[in-house]
């Protein structure tokens, strides 16, 4: 996923737009889209287009929209950008959502990045349309440029009051050359921009018309489930089908790479052949991890010094000097995605063509996937995009890609491969399980002189190459750009092993180093007896920029949104009676500033009910308010499940958890009260499907010592 | 293999399945009902919910056989009024993010709303407490039932 996409535009011919959208309407007249000189994909093709418009002589305005529709409202955010430069009609704009093509350029949705990294090639693209539409408007009606507007679908010349529709202009306007450097609108004029504009895939969703990945039907289609060796890292040694195929309606059985595939009329009868099938297994050697000796493994690592990846000052002088020191473990367990809707992908390969239908996050990733095993060229390789019920960052994982094409391949018919949900939850690619030692010191005045950050982690990135060497890529962040002014800094990074697959989950690494940094600043602070809230403001005021990752970001403004979400909360105003407190955490991530105070009751049984949550955020500029406050909310109760409930276990090489009894999620009557506050911004939006994760973990373990003077220091939090 | 005749949304349908096989794979793999949903397949998260004579039952663990001389109400076919109220509740809450788990809460939230007009929260809560979402949307789908209530005149 390309960070730095370089964007110029290019206006087609009607009949070269046609030949790249072949679902364009028939009165198409102008068609611009944004050429992407990257990122290179799987084919290598560095032609890639990255945002259409199309307008439509009946007035229509077409915009495609290229990223995963999972509930995040990219299909209602992105058009709007578009729809806004253009001044079109919201009620004469069609949403396309896009299938995938190199062509679009990247349209990998995760990184909470869709509405951060789209907006300004958005923005031009309306923007170019605009100016067409305009320049045609002045050339029929000889009037000049500065005297005219775009609005609400019309070009008027303000003077006179003439205008003219979109529409009437549109095939004049697509024979006129492109113009160059196009102005973007004035903020202060927008429209649908910072508007909570209603979700376009709402109504369908409320009927049973909205296809998910698991809904999508091909004549002829077969329905197929795989055994999969329950020990990760484990092997087909050998199976028998006899019992499996007598299963009514089970048609095929045989090996895949992953398993045992058995195929089916439907669905049923392939869970059922699937539990008469009889597999021996070849346990890999791995039959006896667990998660204590993965336990004993993080112990070792961590027991000395490892490599460090921020050093600043000192840090081992600070902690052997004479002031107070501060020693705490922190564990945090594998976790699993979940999204509602199992993993699932049907697939069609034909001889000479393949068609795949995949709620997928990674369209590339499938089409590599689809063409490294049918070996057809690129361009007999299709891949369609269903709605995803829930993605969460799994959905970016190919499995039952790879899945459903080998048994398809083999077959030469239509399979849809579906997980259920104890496969899911058993072979998903897993949140990293970690630990972390991390040690403090206090100067005179209280104040941190030194900061210890040891741990260790399954890392993400040996899991998609085992032969990385990079293997901490994907765990420092949140951890390595600490935000507090401290003297002496060691963040120190050691890789363990595990034969679990693990991939990125909402917020990935952010998940497990916010919870750390954020609980420990907090045991610093009541070491030093001082206020979470002043003590963390000291330690970021006054403002310093700090290095993130590709980025940097400004403690002043994550210390504005600690104030704002501490001033909503009634921080220190308001008396809670016994066995309930507050906790607070920040925490900036995917480019986004946050805080929340977490207010909870602690039962006399040590049950932990969060009551509140208040969470305050600077995501620059907000394009849809509301939807920006369903992802707050929605991230908020899912960082909650995993606060609460979640915990991935291995025995014997096996996970032990198989559906929502053993795996459980925050439930209705659990759901606490939260209160939103966003933080007005001019500058550009920046990202809000993960960045309110981490926050969450830290406010409530914080605030359950608030509340009863334990600091629970292990993942899920309890007593 | 047997043939089982149903009734769902008004419609007569035989079709001829193992009896044991539960009646969300029948409504989805068979009648091409797709808007009733697998997420757990043991009756633990709601999204397969749907109507047999009025009561919310999931149809996940339901055998065919036993939903056979009842009728059947899907997502597909939650067309009533006081649905129509329920539908646009949910659009002014903006309360799907996914949308997978709606039809399942739909259909608990309309059979609730047919018992009792205006709802509390403490049965909003226990109606829908073991529907699970994943995106988080329940204050929004507590809110959106209150609306509908008050919009079809609950909350007189």
């Amino acid at each position: 996923m390309s960070e730095h996409e370089h964007t110029c535009i290019r206006h087609v011919s009607r009949r070269d737009f046609m030949k790249i959208v072949p679902a364009a309407a028939a009165g198409l007249a102008i068609g611009v889209y944004l050429e992407d000189p990257g990122p290179i994909h799987a084919d290598n093709t560095s032609f890639e287009p990255n945002g259409f418009v199309a307008i439509d002589t009946n007035d229509d305005v077409l915009i495609w929209t290229a990223r995963s529709e999972m509930g995040q409202g990219v299909r209602t955010a992105l058009p709007a950008i578009v729809a806004d430069e253009l001044g079109a009609d919201w009620n004469r704009v069609k949403i396309v959502p896009a299938a995938f093509d190199p062509k679009y350029g990247d349209q990998s949705t995760g990184g909470s990045m869709s509405v951060r990294t789209c907006w300004d090639r958005l923005r031009k693209a309306g923007a170019t349309a605009r100016e067409l539409l305009i320049e045609a408007f002045c050339q029929q009606n000889k009037v000049d440029r500065k005297d005219c507007v775009a609005d609400n679908g019309y070009i008027m010349h303000v003077p006179s009051g003439k205008r003219a529709s979109f529409g009437q202009l549109a095939t004049f306007a697509a024979a006129l050359p492109l113009p160059k450097d196009v102005q973007l609108k004035d903020p202060k004029q927008f429209k649908l921009i910072g508007k909570s504009l209603p979700r376009v895939d709402s109504p369908e969703k409320l009927t049973g018309a909205a296809k998910f990945g698991i809904d999508v039907r091909v004549p002829g289609m077969m329905f197929a489930t795989v055994a999969r060796c329950a020990i990760h890292g484990g092997k087909v040694a050998s199976f028998d089908s006899t019992d499996a195929l007598k299963i009514p309606g089970v048609k095929h059985v045989f090996e895949i790479a992953r398993g045992v595939a058995v195929v089916a009329e439907n669905t049923w009868a392939a869970i059922k052949g699937r539990e008469a099938l009889k597999v021996t297994w070849n346990d890999g050697g791995h039959a006896n991890d667990s998660s204590d000796t993965l336990r004993q493994q993080f112990k070792t690592l961590t027991a000395t010094t490892q490599q460090a990846f921020r050093k600043e000052g000192e840090v081992e002088d600070a902690l052997a000097s004479s002031g107070r020191k501060i020693e705490a473990v922190y564990e945090v367990p594998f976790i699993a995605h979940a999204p509602l809707e199992p993993p699932v992908c049907i697939a069609w390969v034909q001889k000479d063509r393949c068609e795949i239908w995949a709620p997928t996050q990674i369209p590339a990733w499938t089409f590599g996937v689809a063409r490294g095993i049918t070996g057809l060229p690129a361009e007999k390789i299709k891949i369609n995009i269903p709605l995803l019920g829930g993605g969460f960052g799994r959905k970016a994982f190919p499995g039952e890609v790879e899945e459903a094409v080998q048994i398809s391949k083999k077959l030469e018919a239509p399979v849809q491969v579906v997980w259920t949900r104890d496969d899911d939850l058993q072979h998903d690619y897993f949140r990293p399980a970690s630990y972390h030692v991390s040690q403090g010191t206090l100067a005179q005045d209280g104040k941190p002189s030194a900061w210890l950050h040891r741990f260790s982690s399954t890392p993400i990135q040996t899991a998609l190459d085992p032969k990385s060497k990079t293997p901490e890529a994907l765990e420092l962040g949140g951890a390595v750009d600490l935000p507090y002014l401290i003297p002496n800094i060691a963040v120190e990074y050691a890789p363990a092993v595990s034969a679990l697959p693990r991939g990125w989950l909402r917020s990935v690494e952010h998940t497990f180093n916010g919870f750390v940094v954020e609980a420990f600043i907090d045991e610093l602070a009541s070491a030093a007896g001082r206020d979470p809230l002043e003590y963390r403001l000291e330690l970021l005021l006054p403002a310093r920029t700090v290095k993130s990752g590709e980025t940097t970001f400004d403690t002043g403004r994550l210390a504005n949104v600690l104030r704002l979400a501490a001033e909503k909360a009634g921080w220190g105003k308001r008396k809670l009676g016994p066995g309930r407190g507050m906790g607070i955490a920040c925490h900036f991530s995917f480019y986004s500033y946050v805080a929340q105070v977490a207010e909870v009751a602690v039962e006399k049984n040590g049950a932990i009910k969060v009551e509140r949550v208040t969470c305050a955020v600077d995501c620059g500029r907000v394009v849809n308010p509301d939807g920006v406050r369903q992802q707050i909310e929605g991230g908020i109760i899912y960082a909650l499940s995993a606060a609460l409930k979640h915990e991935i276990t291995v025995k014997g090489g096996r996970v032990e958890q198989s559906n929502w009894h053993d795996y459980d999620i925050l439930h209705m009557s659990e759901t606490p009260q939260i209160d939103v506050h966003l933080v007005q911004s001019e500058l550009p939006p920046t990202g809000i499907g993960e960045p309110t994760f981490p926050p969450v973990a830290p406010a409530v373990a914080n605030a359950v010592f608030a509340a009863t003077g334990k600091r629970v220091r292990k993942l899920p939090i309890r007593l | 293999m047997a043939t089982t005749t149903l009734n769902v949304n008004g419609n007569d349908y035989v079709v001829d399945v193992s009896p044991d096989t539960p009646l969300l794979w029948v409504l989805r793999d068979n009648l091409g009902l797709t808007g009733t949903k697998y997420g757990c397949g043991e009756g633990l998260c709601g999204a397969c919910t749907v109507h047999l004579d009025g009561e919310p039952t999931r149809s996940c663990t339901l055998p065919v056989s036993d939903a056979a001389g009842k009728k059947i109400t899907t997502i597909e076919g939650l067309a009533s009024s006081s649905n129509q109220a329920l539908h646009k509740a949910w659009l002014d809450e903006e309360v799907s993010q996914c949308g997978y788990c709606q039809p399942g809460i739909l259909m608990v939230a309309a059979a609730l709303m047919a018992k009792k007009p205006n709802p509390t929260d403490v049965e909003i809560d226990e109606a829908l407490d073991s529907n699970l979402c994943r995106c988080g949307t329940y204050g929004r789908v507590r809110r959106a039932i209150h609306r509908a209530a008050a919009n079809s005149g609950g909350a007189k």
